[in-house]
This record gives C-alpha cells, structure tokens and sequence, in this order.
C-alpha cells in the first residue's frame, strides 16, 4: 500500500512540472497575442506604424545613411562650431557668418542676404534654398566628428533631433533643405548615392529598428 | 513690367525678372552708389537693404524685390544725416571709397538690430564687406561713434 501511495506521489510531482510549463507557454501565448491584436488595432488606426525589427538590415542601412550625413553637402551645415562651413574639404565658410539663436545668421550676415530661394547661375556661386539655415542655437544638431553611433542616437532622440518622432523623421527624407543636397549648384560634389538611394535606405534603418552601430 | 518700390519711390521696369538688383538699380534707375565688386556675392559692395535685411543685389534677383521695399545709400536718411554717415564724415573713414556704401548699409543693420555692439558684434556683422584699402579699424570706430549719436537721438556733430 505504502509502495502504491509512493509510487502515485512520484508520478503526480513528474506531472506536475509540464503542466506548470504548458500554463505558463498559454499565458505567454494570450499575452503576445493581446499585444500584437493592440498593435494592429493601432496600425489600423494609423496611431503607430507596426514596426518589425531586424537589427542586421537596420544597421546596413545606417552604414549607407551614415556617408550621405557625413558627405560635404549635408555635413556643411551641420558643423561643430557655429559657423558653417564650405566646399567639399569642409573648410569655414568665408566671412565666418554665424549661427545665431534661430540658426539664420546674425545682423548684415543673415544667411538669406546672399542665399537666394533658387541657386545663383555659375560656379560655386551661392547655392540656393527658400528656408536656407543651420539648425538654432538651441538644437544644434551636429554631425561633424559624430561616430556612427553617436550619429544614430542623436537622429534618434527628440531632444537632439529637432523633437521629431518616427513619423517626422520618415517625412523629414523629403524635406526641400535635404532635397537641395542633390541640387547644390555648379562646382559642387553630389553626396554618395542617389537622393533615391538614400530615402530607401533611410526608411530602411528606420523602420527596422533604429539601431545604432557598436562604434 | 517689373513694379519695385526704391527708396520709397515706385519704379516700373522693363527688365527680365531674373535681372540682378543691382543691374536695375544703376542702369535702369540711375542709383550708382550701389557698387559693382564681385558679382558672387563675396565681398559686400553691392549691400542693399531689402525689407530691412542687407542683401547683396548683385545675385539679389528683381522678382525677389517685388512686394518689398528696397532701400540703397541714396534712400538710407533724407538729408545724409544718418549717424553713421555722419560718424563717416567725422573719422574720415574713407580712403577710395569704393566699398564704403555697402559698409554703410551692411552697419546700419547692425545698429537697427543692436543699439550698442561690441566689437565682438561689428565682426560678427561686417565679416562679409572688404576693403581693399585696409579701413576696417576707423569703420569699427564710426560703428561706435555712430551707436553713440543714434543713442543721442542723432544729435551733434
């Protein structure tokens, strides 16, 4: 009697630990489901895209997006100091202008005394843009000497990015001041890769995560 | 037909949209104190002012004026009485003069903008205007002297 009572016990306490497993795998199943049902009610209510991460195309992309943010035309205006700067070596803009609180330029050196709405015909004459500026004083926004990842976490982050969300940062791939990069006047290295090429890949980073490189 | 308001005159002219500023200025209207320098917008002797701001009419386009109130060194004061003309008179600024209307306007936006700037905040403001005569320390003082008349309400001298 005793052997039949020991032997049920035993067979009772080897039951008893898939059965803790399999309730805990359906409490984990209802809960992954309970979200993922949450996300796609809000992708149908287009409160939030429905992001599938995939760290290793993230990062490829951000490796494609990190040359065009580092090339002369898109970098020139995102300097270290306060005062942009000019041509494809990255040299200090003549005249030394600078940034100003609102990032327009400062008394008789305003950027739009000289940067006309349309570039100016001829060579390395003033390229143009109707809202050409550096990022204001407050939200510098700076990518000269930025690693990659340091770059990738500022894009990123509100506080440094201008206050764009995810959804400001994919529309901000067709900004007209972004766009003029691929129009930069006469005498003027094109960035990288194609604008094309570059929203592609900027959407791509994007939307699949986000993730900063390791350096 | 091209309408530009200069030196709170109208002027109606026959010139292509594009044209520069500055072509208009001295060839249609007759205003020459506007200089010729550079043409690209890098040395400042073409400095007009355009709602206020000093732009350089030599890559200024006309379309870009219309609607606005352009303003040259013939326009800057009714009897040339404007402090830093008379601060220029006063520390003979000048040597061949070519440069210096475009000096004028570019510091009349400084001192619009900042009643009492520092020396730091001339070279933040006159970077952008050369001088090939080299007068850039008795420009810096008729800057101050002029900051000086505009606080007295233009009077003296």
């Amino acid at each position: 009697m005793n052997t039949k009572f020991l032997n049920r016990a035993r067979y009772s306490r080897s039951l008893r630990t898939p059965i803790v497993i399999c309730l805990l795998c359906c409490v984990v199943a209802f809960m992954a489901f309970t979200l993922n049902d949450n996300n796609l009610k809000a992708a149908g209510n287009k409160a939030l895209p429905l992001i599938e991460k995939d760290s290793i195309a993230s990062l490829k992309a951000f490796n494609q997006v990190y040359t065009v943010l580092m090339s002369a035309r898109c970098m020139n205006c995102h300097p270290s100091g306060n005062v942009p700067l000019q041509g494809d070596d990255n040299h200090l803009h003549t005249m030394l202008p600078k940034r100003g609180q609102d990032g327009k330029g400062l008394y008789a050196l305003k950027c739009a005394n000289c940067h006309q709405p349309t570039n100016t015909p001829g060579l390395h004459t003033p390229p143009g843009n109707p809202n050409w500026h550096l990022p204001p004083a407050n939200m510098r926004m700076v990518f000269q000497g930025r690693t990659p990842r340091q770059l990738a976490k500022q894009l990123i982050d509100p506080n440094q990015n201008g206050h764009k969300d995810m959804k400001k940062l994919i529309e901000h791939a067709d900004d007209g001041l972004v766009l003029a990069a691929w129009n930069p006047g006469e005498g003027r290295t094109l960035p990288p890769m194609s604008h094309a090429a570059f929203k592609k890949a900027w959407l791509t980073w994007l939307n699949n995560g986000a993730y900063a490189p390791a350096k | 037909m091209i309408t530009l308001n200069i030196n709170k005159k109208t002027y109606n002219i026959d010139a292509d949209p594009e044209t520069p500023l500055l072509w208009v200025l001295r060839d249609h209207v007759g205003l020459v104190g506007t200089k010729f320098g550079c043409g690209v917008a890098q040395c400042g002797a073409c400095v007009v002012h355009l709602d206020g701001e000093a732009v350089r009419s030599c890559v200024t386009r006309i379309n870009r004026a219309v609607g606005k109130k352009v303003v040259t060194i013939e326009g800057l004061s009714e009897k040339n009485d404007h402090p830093l003309q008379k601060a220029w008179l006063e520390l003979d600024v000048s040597q061949c003069g070519y440069c210096q209307a475009g000096q004028i306007m570019s510091a009349a936006v400084l001192l619009k903008e900042n009643k009492n700037p520092t020396d730091q905040d001339i070279n933040d403001a006159m970077a952008g205007n050369i001088c090939r005569c080299g007068t850039y320390l008795r420009i810096r003082d008729a800057i101050h002297l002029a900051s000086e008349l505009q606080k007295k309400g233009n009077a003296g001298l």
